[in-house]
């Protein structure tokens, strides 16, 4: 009996052990994938003028695959979104953790995290229908569809990030911190401003850091709202086009085995190197945040 | 419990075995992502009614769908130009016939918003437009200030018919706004006063103006006769004439089922 027990945990050991690696599998991949598929490009170019070039004109004859306008554009609207999605969602986070009463807490920050939930496709429909006339009468633009457009939608998609990480930091702050503050003479303002904020600090950055990676990586909204304009963005007026907007664009309908092809690629590897980076700081951060509370 | 499990992954592994012994008739295709969307909806279509036959159709562009009928490699190449007369020499060297079989026709309107008072373009202004020569609707013989430049993707079939036709090879201005659908350049031209932009014939609504191009107006009409400067004729290649299962699926695109489905997604049917 004790013995079929044993196997039967130890079937289960080596089950959940493969469900462990298999996502670190297909991670592995899906980079290899990525770097394979990438490499013949730069037989025919340089990474320098594959990163660095101001032309993207893929399907000319010849081609031109150059992509800082794509890379510029995504950092250009993510900037933007982070612009819109902090101080909002932090406002919320503060508000929610320090703020509200109880019973309204438990339904804010379910609500916060509904937001995450709407399919990007919705929003930039949204952006497209609603947002693009609005901000085209405001500025008396000649079009809607531009960064400022695209970084508006990317920062609502970002607050639930922002928002529900943040509160988490900030509840997670002990309260002896605030009791010190509060028996020294400080009032409810101070004390959040001054004390129980910048002890939560670091957590703070780290859910900023995610919620530049989910903007960075998005690619449906910004498709659909951001103009697509391949140019070096120099105001929130213009239209841009982003890697992931690019990729998604012009994958469908490029042959396999082509340079476009190869070049598209060449796009997803930066894009991921940048939010692998992303990450990495978020969770540094978040590290260093968990050593100063303990 | 586990019995009736294990019975019943016995058994769908035994009907996929089956089912793919059964589907006896293949079909395969590759070639011009313009003729792809026909392509695939007919095929979908074809392979509703026709159970047991299998068709795949793959993208890759019109030299690709030449190309692999050259080397044999699929039963019908798909092709948005007529086949070069360098590729039907190759053809022939390796001693296939190439059979081109029209299937649709393609004709792109050039757009406005209804406020501009533009109704006649030429084709050399639509280039100077798109390339940037010309950045203001008064050069242009219309109204609505600076031009806002609209295209599709480039990597899209529209913008290969526009580039063919219109641009002739020179490259779109910088900050022209790349949209990725025919419904995205319809939506931005009809909100936006300066907008100019290019849709497939089977896209246009009365939200925007098509404008007359070279004195002729894009109709079905003028596309089939290819009066109108913006478009041309979609193929099917085959090697001979086409035979068996390529012969029917053509017959079944040319009918009035397959010509319904052609017009259903955005070209013009040519019968």
């Amino acid at each position: 009996m004790t013995s079929n027990k044993k196997t039967k945990e130890l079937m289960l050991e080596w089950l959940f052990l493969f469900f462990a690696f298999l996502s670190n599998i297909l991670l592995v991949g899906i980079i290899i994938i990525l770097f394979k598929e990438s490499l013949p490009l730069f037989k025919e170019i340089k990474v320098l003028d594959f990163l660095l070039g101001r032309h993207w004109y893929p399907t000319y004859d010849p081609p031109e695959f150059g992509i800082l306008p794509l890379i510029l554009g995504s950092l250009w609207v993510t900037i933007g979104s982070l612009l819109v999605a902090v101080p909002l969602g932090l406002g919320a986070a503060i508000y929610i953790s320090e703020i509200a009463s109880t019973n309204l807490k438990e339904i804010l920050k379910p609500a916060v995290e509904v937001l995450a939930g709407i399919p990007s496709v919705v929003l930039g429909f949204f952006g497209m229908v609603v947002i693009a006339p609005l901000l085209q009468n405001i500025f008396k633009l000649p079009t809607g569809l531009n960064a400022l457009n695209a970084s508006i939608l990317l920062g609502i998609m970002a607050i639930p990030t922002i928002t529900s990480i943040s509160e988490d930091c900030i509840s997670a702050v002990p309260r002896g911190f605030k009791e010190a503050s509060y028996a020294l003479g400080a009032n409810r303002w101070e004390t959040m401003i001054k004390v129980t904020v910048p002890a939560a600090f670091s957590g703070i950055s780290s859910a900023v850091i995610l919620g530049m990676g989910r903007a960075i990586g998005e690619t449906m909204t910004v498709l659909m709202v951001g103009g697509g304009a391949a140019v070096i963005p120099h105001s929130f007026l213009q239209p841009v086009r982003t890697m992931t907007a690019t990729i998604a664009a012009e994958m469908g309908e490029t042959a396999v085995g082509g340079e476009h092809y190869y070049a598209l690629f060449g796009i997803a590897v930066v894009l991921f190197i940048l939010t692998l980076i992303f990450n990495i700081i978020a969770d540094l951060v978040a590290q260093r945040f968990r050593k100063r509370i303990v | 419990m586990k019995k009736v499990v294990k019975i019943i992954c016995l058994l769908s592994t035994l009907s996929l075995i089956a089912g793919n012994v059964l589907a006896g008739q293949k079909l395969t295709m590759s070639g011009s992502t313009t003729v792809l969307p026909i392509a695939q909806k007919a095929a979908e279509e074809f392979m509703n009614t026709n159970p047991d036959v299998d068709i795949s159709v793959r993208g890759g562009g019109s030299g690709v769908g030449v190309a692999a009928i050259i080397d044999g490699t699929v039963d019908i190449g798909n092709s948005s130009r007529a086949a070069k007369a360098k590729e039907i020499a190759t053809a022939r060297g390796k001693g296939v016939s190439m059979v081109g079989t029209v299937i649709a026709k393609d004709g792109i309107c050039i757009v406005v918003n209804k406020a501009n008072s533009i109704n006649n373009i030429s084709l050399e202004t639509a280039k100077k437009i798109y390339t940037g020569e010309i950045s203001k609707w008064s050069d242009a013989g219309g109204s609505g200030g600076t031009i806002v430049v609209i295209s599709r993707d480039t990597a899209s079939g529209t913008f290969e018919v526009f580039n063919e036709k219109v641009l002739k090879g020179s490259k779109v201005r910088e900050d022209a706004m790349m949209l990725a659908s025919n419904q995205a350049i319809l939506t931005s031209v009809s909100t936006t006063p300066g907008a100019v932009g290019y849709i497939g014939l089977g896209y246009v609504t009365n939200e925007v103006k098509s404008l007359v191009v070279n004195g002729v107006t894009a109709t079905k009409e003028t596309v089939i006769s290819g009066k109108y400067p913006i478009s041309r004729p979609l193929y099917m290649y085959t090697n001979d004439a086409p035979k068996g299962l390529a012969k029917q699926f053509l017959d079944y695109l040319l009918g009035p089922t397959g010509q319904k489905l052609v017009e259903e997604v955005g070209f013009i049917a040519v019968k």
